[in-house]
């Protein structure tokens, strides 16, 4: 180590740094590159190829597909299902979250929890469709429910099982966040619980509420493995039609059929995620 | 108010329970809710976990009987058309162990950097590190499919799919690390190495790394859970993983047991790592 090049940028870290030959932000670029090759760039094709033909020229006029009865099914489709199992979803992880935030910090039963949530909220996928076919699907050891092959009924029950743990683990600092003080405060005034929850707790988790709903919307609405594992004959939403898409040539005329789904499906996902990011400064406020 | 805890169940030396601002009688009405939400909810996470251990443990074409078949099964289990069973567990562990290393080098460099040199940079790679949440992977593969494509003529192995996996995980691992890089001081630990004569890349490795061991731990075993669970792009991009693997399965023998072991044994070893961490976790924070 040259004594010479410590001295020079090591004496003063802040603000000597900047003037050895390279600037500080080169360090950086091997990330920005990666980044640039694997997330911004096929989302770029995605987003450019929707909009072409498929000899190659410009064509905005794809968008009216969007229009077509059997396009918009899909979305259809795919708003119902997430519509159905982010609301159970945020109501039960909601419960859930706060029964595991009442107790013991440090427990035993808010450490499993959270570990567990964690893991159930990634799986999803084969293995819990496989779980629900066994337990309530035709050779259901529970049950044999009439509804597991319906549409949004069945396979909403399905997402549920990793929308909760997710509602679990998003909602948690949430509740951590309420103030022991505001509870007291609203005892010494009398406050019954319902009247703590009516005017004190509520209206403050009400902005994170509505935010980790819409995190479960967007994440119900990109999740494909799980509905292509519980039915694989029948497209209902966008990402099976995308799938189905990729793998044949058959398509919508003219238009390069999975691009457009998936640039609708960026849309869709860019209004939700705003919206969370919105409320999401809104719950900040508070709960800090 | 928060001294209702009987002698018994209180030693001299624990930590005082977490106040809570309520009254006892309210206090013993909440843990009759909490634990009936956690009776329930625990049903709800284990029935289906049970049914199909209980699938796993039935002999074939025997309904009601017991055995381990399934279970060994797993190392020999080969079908026709399909790669063997264990190759892809395998392949797929490997791809795992890949894309933490990948992950851990692109990511924790480029934090720590950004944290000691290039702040005004902190908030677009955040941006970056969480965009892939917003980005579905179904979207994500449309465009892969036309990278992949290109080079699918250099016959790409399996292992390759580590490059998108990377941008998967990328907004967990970040979150992970982020959390360890908040809870140290990063300025002052920087400042004293390298007024004693230490590199940059001295600092970074062997001073600032080692001082966030669980948080890297965190990252890691989320990276993963994800790896280990991921379907839609292996299955799209035509490369067969574990749950492609036992996708096709599913799609020639339905309800073969080696299904529900396969996939017990995958869930069981990534909460295994989850709980390893989270006590990890808690002792440093207790010795800290």
């Amino acid at each position: 180590m040259a004594v010479a090049a410590t001295t020079k940028t090591g004496a003063r870290p802040s603000r000597a740094g900047r003037r050895p030959s390279a600037p500080a932000w080169v360090g950086t670029v091997p990330f920005f590159a990666y980044v640039a090759i694997f997330l911004i760039w096929p989302t770029g094709i995605v987003v450019v190829d929707a909009l072409k033909n498929p000899n190659g020229t410009w064509a905005f006029s794809n968008l009216s597909e969007f229009g077509n009865p059997l396009v918009r099914g899909y979305f259809i489709g795919s708003l119902k299902l997430c519509l159905i199992s982010s609301v159970t979803g945020a109501v039960f992880g909601a419960i859930l979250a706060y029964a595991v935030a009442s107790g013991d910090p440090d427990g035993l039963i808010r450490r499993l929890y959270i570990a567990v949530s964690g893991v159930l909220a990634q799986t999803g996928g084969v293995t819990l469709a496989f779980a629900f076919l066994v337990l309530i699907g035709p050779v259901g050891l529970l049950f044999h429910a009439s509804w597991y092959f319906e549409f949004p009924w069945g396979i909403g029950l399905i997402y549920t099982y990793f929308q909760i743990p997710l509602m679990v683990l998003v909602f948690m600092p949430a509740i951590d966040g309420l103030k022991v003080q505001w509870r007291e405060a609203s005892e010494n005034l009398g406050a019954s619980s319902w009247q703590y929850w009516r005017h004190v707790g509520g209206p403050l988790l009400l902005p994170a509420f509505l935010g980790a709903t819409l995190l479960l919307f967007a994440n119900a609405l990109s999740a494909f493995a799980t509905i292509q594992a519980w039915e694989n004959q029948i497209a209902y939403v966008v990402p099976q039609q995308i799938s189905t898409a990729l793998s044949s040539e058959v398509g919508l005329s003219n238009v390069n059929e999975a691009d457009l789904l998936a640039l609708g499906m960026i849309i869709m996902v860019a209004i939700v995620m705003t919206g969370y990011a919105l409320l999401l400064r809104r719950a900040a406020r508070w709960l800090r | 108010m928060a001294a209702v805890t009987s002698l018994g169940e209180t030693p001299i030396a624990a930590p005082a329970r977490r106040p809570t601002g309520m009254q006892a009688g309210r206090r013993r009405r909440l843990n009759i809710f909490r634990y009936v939400v956690f009776t329930i909810f625990g049903l709800f996470f284990l029935l289906p976990l049970l049914a199909m251990a209980r699938f796993s443990l039935e002999a074939p074409n025997k309904l009601g009987t017991w055995s381990l078949q399934a279970w060994r099964q797993i190392a020999s289990y080969q079908n026709t058309g399909i790669p063997p069973l264990l190759s892809s567990i395998e392949l797929t562990l490997e791809l795992a162990v890949i894309t933490c290393a990948v992950i851990l080098v692109l990511l924790l460099p480029t934090m720590i950097w950004v944290r000691l040199r290039v702040r005004w940079l902190a908030r677009t790679i955040e941006f970056l590190c969480l965009l892939p949440l917003t980005i579905p992977a179904i979207v994500l593969v449309v465009g892969l499919a036309y990278i992949y494509n290109r080079i699918q003529r250099v016959e790409l192995s399996t292992l390759m799919l580590f490059w998108v996996y990377v941008i998967l995980a990328l907004p967990y691992a970040y979150r992970a690390l982020s959390a360890g890089l908040t809870a140290i001081d990063v300025t002052t630990l920087s400042e004293a190495a390298r007024s004693l004569g230490a590199s940059w890349f001295t600092v970074i490795v062997r001073v600032i790394a080692p001082n966030m061991r669980a948080a890297i731990l965190n990252a890691v075993v989320l990276t993963t859970a994800l790896v280990l669970g991921e379907f839609t792009i292996a299955y799209l991009l035509l490369y067969t993983n574990l749950q492609v693997e036992l996708y096709s399965i599913s799609r020639n023998t339905p309800n073969a047991g080696v299904l529900f072991s396969t996939s017990l044994a995958a869930l069981t070893f990534t909460f295994a790592l989850l709980l390893i961490v989270s006590y990890a976790g808690r002792r440093r924070r207790g010795r800290g």
